[in-house]
């Protein structure tokens, strides 16, 4: 099967109108940017303190505000419902400040004020749905033996381990009835008894807390942005190397251009910059890069065969020779991360969402940034020379491509 | 030709096998495949849950008890030279970026007497800079050379202490290193695979934890007013009053007048530990270094029968009396209960570091996340990379096995170059090996639309999969180069998840090199070395 066998649209042609919507997008991201006062950063890039609860049923948001606000806790404390595809009765709650004694200090508040609000401290029972393989083990070591189910310290520390790990399976580390761990490799009666009688079931799970400096997410953002910089300027210098300098900056200018537009859209979908999100946007560039590549290599081995041709059917032809391995490519490539944001998760859902944007703006950035950036340069320098010298005017252009090594074709 | 290709199927099953060694080693049974490859590829902290901290070592609290020692001799030194002086402190600046203006004031000493007090100082101090404000006062300030050896070896001495704290939880795989680039860099980082509660660790740790132990001039006094009326409402030169940290008994607050410089300090307690006496009662063992434990026995030896303090960040922990001599190792005595005897063995050996430590960044992921992530993960990449190979399958028919073999074969060898390298797998890492895979899937795309492309030309087969190859490799090195040079600068100049990222992209893209071109032309080659007069090709 073959879907696009010789075809011949007039992309570059056609550039206008994705130009214009390039620069509509753009300017609508910035200027989303710019009205909100920045872009919404994560924990990673702004600093804070931040837990990620997990609740057994529908989380009182309420309540949970109310018995934080009673608290040591200094600033204000945000308590947000975290939803999404697979995370349910998950809650964020956060405080942001600029001291990072404080913020320790209220992490530590944080977790306390849940337990005494949710928990059941005065029980002298270890909440088993936020304790550790050590804790367990050290709470099961006597009352097992005097259960009649004596083992040794190494069988011991298994036996925690796997009740631990099967929670966190299988009821992502929220049970509500130890009844749920009689299918424990290892698991009897006498043990779930023992945990009935030495541990109670707090109704919600810390699944994570966070707390980063604002001095260390100030210098994770810097050093960022810096990395890929330093990274763009390198690519930049290869391709000037094996092509020629406009093709570089070309392809560099795309790149820009689809990060700029996935962070614009990240700010218009108000969503959170994170450190998983720069991997995605480094991703985005690596693979616009290499769409933009494909397209130039194939532009360079056609302008060796055919001089005389004007630069912008040649840039066409090539679009359209490489058009096959565009769609295949780049649609392989989206169903794949399509798969990602349906199926991924909340962790992966800002690293999904900023490769869906970008393969879309990146495959097309190759045709209609990358490439007239090229055009136009080209264009430019012919006719500065065309008045006094037209031929060698072409001619000056086709050398300049040939100083590129010949040794595409064998 | 023939040997050619047997030539390169050799390679080609001899990395294969080295590849899977690397990933599952040799299994004996099924269980031991999943296991072996869970220890094998080692997975980061966010996708298996663990705690990661970064902490920065408060060099200035070194800096303030050197000065403090300095103080300290240049008193004993003073009186034996029979030298006179007013008064002697020092600044006691908070901020770790003013640790340079750790300053000494000596002032009152008199005119006639300056040029043996300065004889001195630079005969034995010359760690420090002497300048004269006038004519009775001066300061002192460390030199800068010295104040950078003591900030190095601070930080180098916290992460000792750390890490043999750490060691307390018996893990298998910690991490403790100097964070951040080398240089004026006082920062740690502590990554703990496994241990998902970060106040154990903290706890374990210790956060200011600046120890001292001091003579205890009088005391106790059930509150600050009643010692300072017993003093007559002035307390004595050279002392302060502390409060006793609560015990679980209620017994009322209690207060101590304690001498302001220590006699041994958190620096030169090397270890301590809970035991049992002879007869069964709990006490603390603990050790000092050399250079402490001479300074100890000569002041014990002086005061037998005296009290002594342990004062950790200005709090005391434990009061006890001097019974005997003590040079570098000793024992506290007729504690209370095996748990008393545990934390003041915890509070000595916390007291070891040599500054305190402030938290920059406390993360724990609980294994549930991890757990969600990576199920969640799975699913979505299988499903994906499904996907990707149906439509292969079906658009390049028998041709897109090979690809497919290729995409199978790259992703073996990253996953054993992630094993043989000792590397972690992390989040971002994962978004490299996605793209690995993108750059794969076209490889192959490239090469088969080329091939597809030189055929429409009425080029025979053999001859359009030479020359589809041959066309399509300029464009996959140049695709794969440009990447490489910016996963070098990614790697150089990035922190953390961005070399993560960059480093599985440059092992990926390595074997895509080798899988895609290499394996998939072997595999067409090898189709076809049978038939010379090939018509058709399943592409």
């Amino acid at each position: 099967m073959e879907l696009f066998k010789n075809t011949d649209y007039d992309f570059l042609g056609k550039k206008w109108p994705f130009i214009f919507a390039s620069l509509v997008l753009s300017v609508a991201g910035l200027g989303s940017i710019a009205l909100k006062g920045g872009l919404k950063y994560g924990i990673d890039f702004k600093g804070g303190a931040l837990m990620t609860v997990k609740f057994a049923s529908e989380p009182p948001l309420d309540k949970i505000r109310a018995a934080m606000s009673h608290s040591e806790i200094k600033g204000d404390v945000s308590v947000q419902n975290f939803t999404g595809a697979t995370a349910q009765n998950e809650v964020e709650i956060g405080t942001e400040l600029q001291e990072e004694r404080q913020l320790n200090i209220n992490r530590q508040a944080m977790e306390s004020v849940l337990v005494n609000t949710f928990g059941q401290p005065g029980s002298g029972k270890l909440d088993f749905n936020n304790t550790s393989k050590e804790a367990l083990a050290d709470r099961l070591r006597e009352p097992l033996a005097r259960a009649g189910v004596p083992m040794a310290e190494q069988q011991l520390q298994k036996l925690t381990a796997d009740l631990l790990d099967f929670a966190n399976d299988r009821y992502s580390g929220l049970i509500t009835d130890f009844g749920q761990l009689s299918s424990t490799p290892g698991v009897n009666p006498g043990i779930i008894n023992t945990l009935r009688q030495e541990c109670y079931l707090a109704p919600y799970h810390v699944i994570q807390t966070q707390m980063v400096g604002p001095k260390v997410g100030a210098e994770l953002r810097t050093k960022a942005v810096l990395a890929t910089l330093y990274a763009l300027a390198g690519m930049l210098a290869y391709i000037a190397f094996r092509f020629e300098w406009i093709y570089g900056l070309g392809a560099v200018i795309a790149c820009f251009h689809d990060t700029i537009i996935t962070i614009g859209l990240f700010s218009l979908f108000n969503k959170e910059m994170s450190m998983t999100v720069i991997a995605a946007l480094l991703t985005l560039v690596g693979y616009s890069m290499n769409d933009t590549i494909v397209i130039f290599d194939r532009i360079r081995e056609n302008l060796k065969m055919n001089r005389r041709e004007p630069l912008e059917r040649v840039m066409n032809k090539a679009v359209n020779q490489t058009l096959s391995r565009t769609i295949m490519t780049s649609g392989l490539t989206f169903l794949t991360v399509i798969a990602l944001f349906v199926w991924g998760g909340p962790v992966l859902h800002g690293f999904s969402f900023a490769l869906v944007c970008g393969i879309i703006v990146g495959t097309y950035s190759s045709v209609f940034v990358a490439s007239p950036i090229v055009l136009f340069w080209h264009n430019y320098a012919d006719q500065r020379k065309r008045p006094s010298r037209p031929v060698l005017a072409t001619a000056a252009r086709t050398e300049n491509v040939r100083k590129s090594p010949t040794r595409a074709v064998k | 030709m023939k040997t050619n290709l047997t030539a390169r199927t050799v390679i080609i099953v001899a990395t294969i096998l080295v590849c899977v060694y690397g990933i599952i080693d040799f299994p004996t049974s099924l269980a031991q495949v999943k296991q072996n490859f869970q220890s094998n590829i080692r997975l980061g902290l966010d996708l298996r849950g663990g705690s990661h901290l970064i902490l920065e070592v408060q060099v200035q609290d070194a800096v303030k008890a050197d000065a403090d020692q300095t103080m300290e001799r240049m008193k004993e030194d003073l009186k034996k030279q029979n030298i006179n002086w007013g008064t002697m402190d020092r600044t006691d600046p908070q901020d770790i970026k003013d640790a340079d203006k750790v300053e000494i004031a000596v002032k009152g000493v008199t005119a006639s007497e300056g040029s043996s007090f300065r004889a001195l100082i630079a005969d034995r101090y010359s760690t420090y800079i002497l300048t004269q404000v006038n004519s009775t006062d001066y300061t002192m300030r460390i030199r800068p050379s010295e104040l950078e050896a003591l900030k190095v070896d601070t930080v180098k001495r916290a992460i000792d202490t750390i890490g043999n704290r750490i060691d307390q939880l018996g893990l298998a795989e910690k991490a403790v290193q100097q964070y951040g680039a080398a240089g004026a860099n006082n920062e740690i980082l502590v990554q703990l695979p496994g241990v998902d509660d970060p106040q154990r660790v903290q706890d374990l740790i210790g956060t200011a934890a600046v120890l001292e132990i001091t003579d205890v001039k009088d005391g106790p006094f059930a509150s600050r007013d009643a010692a300072i009326a017993q003093h007559g409402g002035v307390l004595p030169l050279g002392s302060k009053l502390v409060k006793m940290l609560p015990r679980g008994g209620a017994e009322g607050e209690q207060w101590y007048l304690v001498g302001k410089s220590p006699v041994i300090t958190g620096r030169e307690m090397r270890n301590a530990r809970a035991g049992q006496d002879e007869y069964r009662k709990w006490e603390t063992n603990f050790t000092l270094s050399q250079d402490g434990g001479k300074r100890f026995a000569s002041y014990t030896e002086r005061n037998i029968g005296n009290k002594l303090a342990v004062v950790l960040d200005d709090k005391i922990v434990s009061v006890a009396t001097i019974q005997s001599k003590i040079e570098d190792s000793g024992r506290i005595m007729g504690l209370g209960s095996e748990e008393e005897a545990v934390d003041l063995s915890r509070y000595l050996r916390s007291g070891s570091l040599p500054a305190g430590v402030k938290y920059l960044e406390v993360r724990s992921i609980g294994p549930s996340l991890g757990a969600d992530s990576i199920r969640e993960g799975l699913q979505a990449g299988i499903a994906g990379l499904a996907a990707v190979i149906i439509v292969m399958l079906f658009y390049y028919k028998r041709s897109g096995v090979n690809a497919v073999l290729a995409l199978i074969l790259n992703t073996v060898v990253l996953l054993a170059a992630v094993s043989y390298f000792h590397a972690v797998l992390t989040l971002p890492g994962i978004a490299g090996v996605i793209l690995t895979i993108g750059m794969a899937v076209d490889s192959n795309v490239l090469i088969f639309e080329r091939i597809r492309e030189e055929l429409r030309t009425g080029k025979g087969v053999i001859s359009a999969v030479d020359t589809g190859f041959n066309k399509a490799w300029w464009t996959i090195v140049d695709t794969h180069v440009t990447t490489i040079v910016s996963c070098a600068f990614l790697f150089l100049f990035g922190e953390g998840p961005v070399k993560g990222f960059a480093v599985t992209l440059v092992i990926g893209l390595g074997a895509n090199m080798f899988t895609a071109v290499f394996v998939s032309k072997t595999i067409f080659d090898y189709e076809l070395s049978g038939h010379r007069q090939l018509e058709t090709l399943s592409i």
